[in-house]
């Protein structure tokens, strides 16, 4: 009866996919035009759209640096927002060309899942945020409480073995999506949220009511280095990725800023001029021209940049750098050299 | 012995009026004791909840948006007071949020496109249900109509900028998706009908099990497995949008019902269709497209029209996929944008009233045309 | 069945040419058929087993004996976080079967007087019920769910402010807390006696309808199967240590502890999957009863029932007939809605296996695990329903 209408619109459906087979990510990407960027897309600071309804926030900072990098264009990237159980298998199954959404390295990801992680943008930790009124200053009293968790994450497999450890009775809530969550945490369906560091001085920032009715408590009970991830079938693009985001702590380390990019070039420090390809092929080794690093910088600025624009103590997130700081700072952000 | 009533009977009381308000109100309100009863408790029901329901709803709801113009954060802060100290409903969040619950994240300058797209949809939506349209060539709009509400909404043709699906939410995404899925799987549900019917051992079999497989299974696991599963079974260098994958998943979902519900019409025929149609030597092809589906069809369109409006209605399902239908943005509306979190009734009604009056308006359609369609001959 | 010519019998017409001949043709279209399927499964598998190896995910069901290593908030049976992902699907599975089962059960009762006040010759009761039908039917059911999970968690007082209405009944936006007797050596006394009575009760029940089988004389059923079943139990006690005790909720600490604890989760989707279903049993039960000859009613007032003995003795039984197959289709729908529990943290089957499938990778194996068991339900509902129906259809001539 309708059969024509089914292939005229089956024709629809093969215009809306995006195949097309090629050998390398780097040429798909440059074929293709725009780089595909896992992100959250709903988490204010890290990834959400801004009042322009443009996306923003710290992880799309990195996407916009390595298209940058590519493409000379820092805007040159579709984001896809992801649930925290779909990313992974997202990017497995190539539907992203990078993942840059808040995701935790850990072994089994690493190694069992087809998936590389190119380097750490910050070093987060699970935490767990109380209404001040309950009067708990330590995770430690939490027995008996009601603990609202999202599903697709450790802080589940964390929360279960921080509470077993510490011989305490707990009600775990789990949701799908952060927006219930939330919504159930600040009605009081939960006395206690766990999640990630960061993701909770999120949550804290967007509080109803004022934020200061919420305390982060002091127990961080997990090491959660959130890190941008690549399919591990590509070599070339995994060292594109990782040193994109090497160079913006450089770039910290150097002093390069956004602003001062172009003038730095001049200087006679090597190590500047090698990252910023004065000296040196280093560009070529990635598949880019070697000023790669000064339209990555000149993008989106250096790391200290980045993290203050969108998450630093003058951002609603209010988060301190703490161990986030420069090794030479006294934290423990150490890229290797460009060199 | 005889009786004989020398008297005349008593005359009866004459009847009790069956017309005009009091018999109404007798016969509707008070005609036993349990009925008076009941009108009793109804109406203390009413006098409890409708006067807080109007308060709510009209008397001390706020509409208008303060602020001053251009600033933002200024105005949701006014008008939030302003809400808050009203105490009714804050209708001022639709007048704030209307465009974001209508076309989600699309771009704020290009959102024409959109709005257009859900004019053209909803237009030739009520355009099908005239019956002198229904004409071949009307599929030939219809097929124009998606083609043009696809490179409206997708851009990169003719000067428009390329909106990426990802970006793409609210009411043309809920209506897209309802359209898109009628229109593939009535005819694969068609399809399947006939496979299930079929004298073919292999092929009813084949159809049996997809039928009843699907129709065991909640959506939700299909999208489960269009969302996840799809991408593992296709080969590396193709990727399937997200959006498409759950759109196949709500067709082959859909199909399966649909294929019940014509079943159910090509059951209600009677045999000698099917011998007649024989007799007069018209192939398979030409017996079924003539004779057969006609009126099975006919027969169906009432379960069709059901299906429909579960089909419209399931689409929101796919929040939990993470797609921006018009459920999700209504929620999102709220619950992301801290001062407005008290408003979750006002956001969730609107949700509401979009589902309500579209299934609301098939259900009805399909029960007008029922009757249109009664021919007086019972199948 | 559909058309002769093409599905066999008539190869004698055959106009010599061999794919003339249905049967051959029929043949010929199922072995392409099966070619077509064979070679797509064939290629979507061997694309998955590409996809998984490349992606270092083994296959195979192994991962179910493995610690789960995360908590669930609301068990049916004993399970902490050292249990295995097999036993946590399990809880999975019965919190699906626990909110399904008692969501069956409510909306029958509520779609069925819903369904017959449709009906009542009442104009508010008349309408009030349409519009609760029209409402439920038109707006999704995740909608409400989200919309009753707002209220119930904003409108709610917390913990500390729970309602009480009864002595040992709290209700905050934790959830409902009731009281429930310990389970000590009284407690199966109790339960022993309760058992003896309730067998006595059914006994008396299907001695009774024996009795007016055979002589027409109606015998009391409602009272004696009562009192048969306190008697059960008082005798229970009586025998027992007489040690009864109640187990309290007390607020301790965050939350209520003792007692039995009804979620705010299960709660709304309880709340949700009953609304919802019932108005869809309320519009089959209505158009079961209208499906009832006038005559039938007209037969029952002349012969003197009153309109409740006729509406339960004459007009439901015939209405059953027409009510049981599409509500069939109600009851498995509210196993399958029952899925949407996940989007507001109620953790059935779909909620933990998702957990399971993404601490795993077992992608493949979680969602046909899901499947399967609405399978399996979903069949075994509609067997026990068509019995039913059978049953019921045999009492007609």
């Amino acid at each position: 009866m309708k059969s024509w209408k089914l292939l005229a619109a089956s024709a629809l459906g093969v215009a809306l996919m995006a195949g097309n087979a090629s050998a390398s990510t780097l040429d798909t990407i440059k074929e293709r035009g725009k780089l595909l960027c896992g992100s959250n897309g709903k988490t204010a600071g890290f990834s959400a759209p801004d009042a322009n309804g443009k996306m923003a926030g710290f992880d799309v900072d990195f996407c916009r640096a390595i298209s940058a990098a590519v493409f000379n264009d820092p805007d040159k990237v579709e984001y896809v927002p992801l649930t925290s159980k779909q990313r992974l298998t997202a990017l497995q199954s190539g539907e992203i060309d990078v993942l840059s959404r808040t995701t935790t390295m850990t072994m089994s990801r690493d190694a069992g899942m087809g998936l590389s992680f190119a380097a750490t943008t910050i070093y987060d930790g699970q935490g767990f945020m109380v209404a001040k009124k309950l009067g708990v200053t330590s995770a430690k009293e939490l027995d008996g409480a009601a603990v609202c968790t999202r599903t697709g994450t450790n802080t589940e497999l964390n929360m279960a073995d921080f509470f077993n450890k510490n011989k305490m009775d707990y009600k775990p809530v789990v949701f799908e999506d952060r927006s219930e969550e939330r919504a159930a945490f600040f009605s009081g369906r939960c006395d206690v949220m766990t999640a990630d560091l960061t993701g909770l001085a999120g949550v804290r920032a967007n509080a109803p009511g004022n934020p200061d009715d919420y305390a982060i408590l002091p127990e961080v009970i997990s090491k959660e280095p959130l890190s941008i991830a690549v399919r591990s079938d590509d070599a070339e693009w995994f060292s594109l990725v990782r040193w994109v985001t090497y160079a913006l702590i450089n770039a910290e380390e150097m002093g390069i800023t956004a602003a001062n990019v172009e003038k730095m070039k001049m200087s006679q420090d090597p190590a500047i001029q090698r990252l910023l390809g004065v000296n040196g092929n280093l560009g070529e080794k990635i598949g880019l021209s070697n000023d790669w690093a000064v339209r990555a910088i000149g993008a989106v600025g250096n790391y200290s940049e980045i993290f203050e624009r969108n998450i630093g103590t003058n951002s609603p997130l209010k988060i301190e750098r703490g161990i986030n700081a420069l090794w030479s700072d006294g934290g423990i952000l150490y890229a290797a050299p460009v060199r | 012995m005889a009786i004989i009533n020398s008297q005349p009977l008593p005359s009866r009381p004459a009847p009790v009026n069956n017309s005009g308000l009091i018999f109404w109100l007798r016969s509707n309100f008070f005609s036993s004791p349990l009925n008076t009863v009941l009108t009793a408790v109804c109406l203390y029901g009413l006098w409890q909840v409708l006067p807080g329901l109007v308060d709510w709803f009209f008397l001390s709801a706020t509409w208008a948006i303060y602020g001053p113009e251009g600033n933002a954060s200024e105005i949701t802060n006014q008008t939030v007071a302003a809400c808050k100290e009203a105490g009714g409903a804050c209708w001022s969040l639709i007048s704030v949020k209307h465009r974001f619950m209508l076309f989600g994240f699309y771009p704020q300058d290009e959102q024409w496109r959109p709005m257009v797209t859900c004019f053209l949809l909803v237009g030739m939506m009520m355009a099908s249900g005239i019956r002198r349209f229904w004409h071949p060539v009307f599929l030939l709009v219809w097929l124009a109509t998606l083609v043009v509400s696809f490179v409206l909404m997708a851009g990169g043709l003719f000067g428009l900028t390329e909106v990426p699906t990802s970006k793409w939410g609210g009411l043309p995404l809920t209506l897209g998706m309802a359209v898109l899925s009628v229109a593939f799987s009535l005819p694969f549900g068609i399809l399947l009908a006939l496979g299930r019917r079929s004298e073919m051992n292999f092929i009813r079999t084949l159809c049996i099990c997809y039928i009843e497989l699907i129709r065991a299974v909640p959506l939700i696991s299909i999208l489960f497995m269009a969302s996840f599963l799809l991408p593992l079974f296709m080969p590396e260098d193709l990727t399937i949008n997200k959006l498409l994958r759950a759109q196949i998943g709500i067709i082959l979902f859909a199909s399966a019902y649909m294929a019940e519900v014509i079943r159910g019409g090509l059951q209600a025929i009677p045999k000698g269709q099917y011998e007649a149609a024989d007799a007069m030597g018209l192939t398979y092809w030409q017996a079924t497209r003539k004779i057969i589906l006609p009126q099975a069809l006919k027969i169906s369109i009432p379960p069709i029209v059901s299906t429909i409006i579960g089909t419209f209605k399931d689409s929101s399902l796919v929040v939990i996929i993470g797609l921006f239908d018009v459920l999700n943005t209504v929620r999102i509306a709220f619950s992301a944008d801290p001062p407005w979190t008290p408003f979750y009734m006002e956001s969730y009604f609107v949700g509401a009233a979009v589902f309500f009056i579209f299934c609301f308006g098939m259900s009805h359609y399909s029960q007008w045309l029922e009757k249109q369609l009664d021919t007086g001959h019972k199948a | 069945m559909i058309n002769n010519s093409l599905a066999g019998g008539h190869a004698g017409r055959s106009t010599g040419r061999f794919w003339h001949d249905p049967a051959v043709r029929s043949l010929l279209i199922q072995a392409s058929a099966f070619l077509i399927i064979a070679a797509t499964a064939y290629y979507l598998v061997s694309n998955l087993v590409i996809n998984l190896n490349a992606r270092n995910i083994p296959i195979g069901l192994n991962f179910l004996s493995e610690r789960a290593g995360f908590d669930i908030g609301d068990t049916a049976i004993a399970y902490t976080a050292n249990d295995t992902y097999g036993r946590a699907l399990i809880v999975g599975v019965l919190n699906t079967l626990k909110v399904s089962l008692i969501a069956i059960a409510l909306a029958t009762v509520i779609g069925v007087i819903v369904g017959i006040a449709r009906l009542s010759q009442n104009f508010l009761v008349k309408n009030i019920t349409r519009i609760y039908v029209e409402y439920m039917r038109n707006v999704p059911l995740l909608l409400q769910l989200f919309f009753w999970y707002a209220l119930l968690t904003k409108a709610l007082p917390g913990a500390r402010d729970a309602l009480n209405p009864a002595a040992g009944v709290f209700l905050s936006n934790r959830g409902l807390f009731l009281p429930t007797l310990e389970t000590n050596t009284d407690f199966y006394y109790l339960m022993a006696g309760l058992f003896v009575g309730l067998a006595a009760a059914v006994f008396w029940a299907v001695r009774t309808k024996g009795i007016q089988k055979n002589s027409g004389r109606q015998l009391p059923v409602l009272l004696p199967v009562l009192g048969l079943l306190g008697i059960g139990g008082l005798l229970g006690w009586l025998l027992g240590p007489q040690n009864i005790v109640v187990d309290m909720p007390a607020l301790k600490g965050f939350n209520f502890k003792g007692g039995i604890e009804i979620t705010t989760e299960f709660l709304c989707l309880l709340l949700g999957l009953v609304t919802y279903t019932s108005a869809f049993i309320a519009e089959n039960v209505r158009s079961g009863i209208l499906s009832v000859n006038k005559g039938q009613h007209e037969a029952a007032s002349s012969l003197g029932l009153s309109p409740a003995r006729s509406q339960r003795l004459i007009i439901l039984p015939q209405a059953l007939r027409v009510i049981i197959p599409p509500t069939t289709s109600q009851y498995m729908n509210v196993i399958k809605n029952s899925s949407l529990g996940v989007a507001i943290g109620y953790p059935d089957l779909v909620s933990v296996a998702g957990t399971s499938l993404n601490q795993t990778g077992q992608a493949v194996e979680c969602i046909s695990l899901i499947m399967l068991v609405y399978l399996f339900t979903s069949l075994s509902t509609s067997l026990f329903m068509n019995w039913y129906n059978a049953r019921v259809a045999l009492a007609e001539r």
